[in-house]
């Protein structure tokens, strides 16, 4: 089998999951509760949420971090770190990888971040203005940084190849994957990607609120229902995926199993509002097919970014009909059984996508009823037997990031 | 201030645990008094959070170099004892 694409560089292959969400603490945990539509969508417990208009999270169940790592990084890492450190663990076992066995700088660790550690700075603010500087946590100084999970990511697993973070909301989760790709062609050969997001305190609540994008309902079942005719807001939540992602040639050398390989990409932005000019989401799904040397009709299942804003839903569906014709791909959103992950939500994305493909079946969209007007071949109800060879996954960032991957069988 | 106040090694280890963890591979009921820090498992960054909870503590104030010049546990409990001494009533 060839190991490089037609345009002659190689391919980027994912070779490991690892998987913290909502509605399943693990890869197998996850998969069983999306195929059969179990949602992780409940009433916030990490803190009392009954003074806030939003009370709705999907929270990780049944993650006792000191039960997974030391306790010298229990007391410098924020929440969405210690979800971060151990998917990266499940990751790199899944994957068959021992960081230890292979040269440091052939590794690097390219994540996303939305907001940094909000939890963790928010009990050093929280000290810093009620007893004074002296009482801030030297680890203040980058455990609430975005850039945070690389860097432990890099230091736990002694990773010294390139590395770094991107920042562009939900839609990171897909630049981080771009950027591991870019990597990996320019000559590294494994490269921790994916993205995994957590700022359910009232810190981070507040900012969220502040974006008006937030759902306020009280029942989990109807609270976040993109492409519905009720859409108001989405529910967001915490966890993401971790990929392991190789030099096809190198994860063969080592005779690795591959999920498939991330075949195409593309990223723009959004116009200034007022300018009468079109979204970009349709540019960004058009770049990531010819990225991918694939047409429309090549793309068997399409997750969706499904934002559950009304306007965005609608220039969601707008750009997906353009490019493949109303009701011309199956589209979904497993992501209602989860919540908005922000940077973690496209990378779980692709890891349902393979996790799809192994399966020959996809996942379905929960609670939602289609707003006929959308025009979207939607799967709802039930997951649909479905053979994935290549799925498009779509995410969009506040303030007009739109990023868009295709996650492609070998 | 309880002039009679002692800085142990039991201290210094409650609170590099308190303000830092430890290093599950190393032995510290084992002889740590001359180890250095970084054999310990802490780096720059936990003596320097472990140098601010002494402080705030014991009500001293150490200076900046401790973090940088002080390499073991001995010479740890020595400086906060010498500072102990130096600002407690007489």
């Amino acid at each position: 089998m060839s190991t490089v694409t037609r345009t002659g560089t190689p391919r980027a292959v994912v070779t490991g999951l690892g998987i913290t969400a909502p509605n399943g603490l693990d890869t197998e945990a996850y998969w069983d509760a999306v195929r059969v539509g179990k949602s992780g969508i409940g009433r916030i417990t990490r803190f009392d949420p009954s003074q806030y208009p939003a009370r709705l999270a999907g929270e990780v169940p049944g993650f006792t971090a000191s039960e997974h790592l030391p306790s010298r990084l229990m007391a410098q890492t924020d929440h969405m770190t210690r979800l971060a450190l151990v998917a990266t663990d499940w990751a790199l076992a899944d994957a068959g990888v021992v960081p230890a066995d292979l040269p440091a700088y052939s590794m690097g660790v390219v994540t996303a971040s939305s907001s940094g550690g909000f939890e963790f700075g928010q009990g050093e603010l929280q000290k810093l203005w009620a007893e004074g500087s002296q009482y801030v946590s030297a680890y203040q100084s980058f455990a609430w940084f975005y850039a945070v999970n690389s860097g432990q990511i890099s230091i736990r697993n002694g990773m010294k190849g390139p590395s770094g973070v991107v920042v562009s909301d939900q839609a990171g989760g897909l630049d981080a994957l771009a950027q591991a790709r870019r990597q990996i062609r320019k000559g590294t050969s494994l490269v921790v990607s994916g993205s995994v997001d957590a700022s359910i305190c009232p810190w981070g609540w507040v900012a969220q609120l502040a974006g008006g994008r937030l759902a306020t309902g009280d029942d989990p079942d109807s609270a976040y229902v993109p492409f519905d005719a009720a859409a108001a807001g989405h529910v967001p939540g915490e966890g993401g995926a971790i990929l392991i992602m190789e030099d096809e040639a190198a994860a063969r050398e080592r005779g690795a199993t591959v999920y498939g390989h991330i075949a195409g990409y593309g990223s723009t932005f959004d116009p200034a509002p007022g300018s009468g000019r079109p979204p970009g989401l349709r540019k960004a799904i058009e770049l990531a097919l010819t990225d991918a040397g694939l047409d429309a009709a090549d793309i068997d299942v399409v997750f969706a970014d499904a934002a559950a804003v009304p306007e965005l839903d609608r220039a969601e569906a707008e750009a997906l009909n353009a490019v493949f014709g109303p009701r011309g791909v199956p589209v979904t959103a497993p992501k209602t059984m989860t919540g908005r992950l922000y940077s973690g939500a496209a990378p779980l994305d692709v890891a349902t996508a393979f996790l799809a493909m192994r399966e020959g079946l996809v996942p379905a969209t929960v609670n939602v009823e289609p707003d006929p007007a959308h025009q979207l071949d939607l799967i709802t109800g039930q997951p649909r037997v479905l053979p994935v060879r290549n799925a498009l996954v779509l995410a969009r960032g506040h303030g007009g990031f739109n990023s868009a991957a295709v996650a492609s069988a070998l | 201030m309880d002039n009679n106040q002692t800085f142990t090694l039991e201290s210094l280890k409650r609170i590099l645990r308190e303000g830092a963890g430890a290093d599950e591979s190393v032995d510290f009921d084992g002889d740590i008094l001359d180890a250095d820090f970084e054999e310990l498992g802490y780096e720059s960054l936990a003596i320097l959070e472990t140098c601010g909870r002494i402080e705030r503590e014991y009500g001293i104030t150490l200076d900046d170099s401790v973090v940088s010049d002080v390499r073991t546990p001995r010479r740890m409990v020595e400086v906060v004892n010498e500072h102990l001494g130096q600002t407690a009533p007489a």
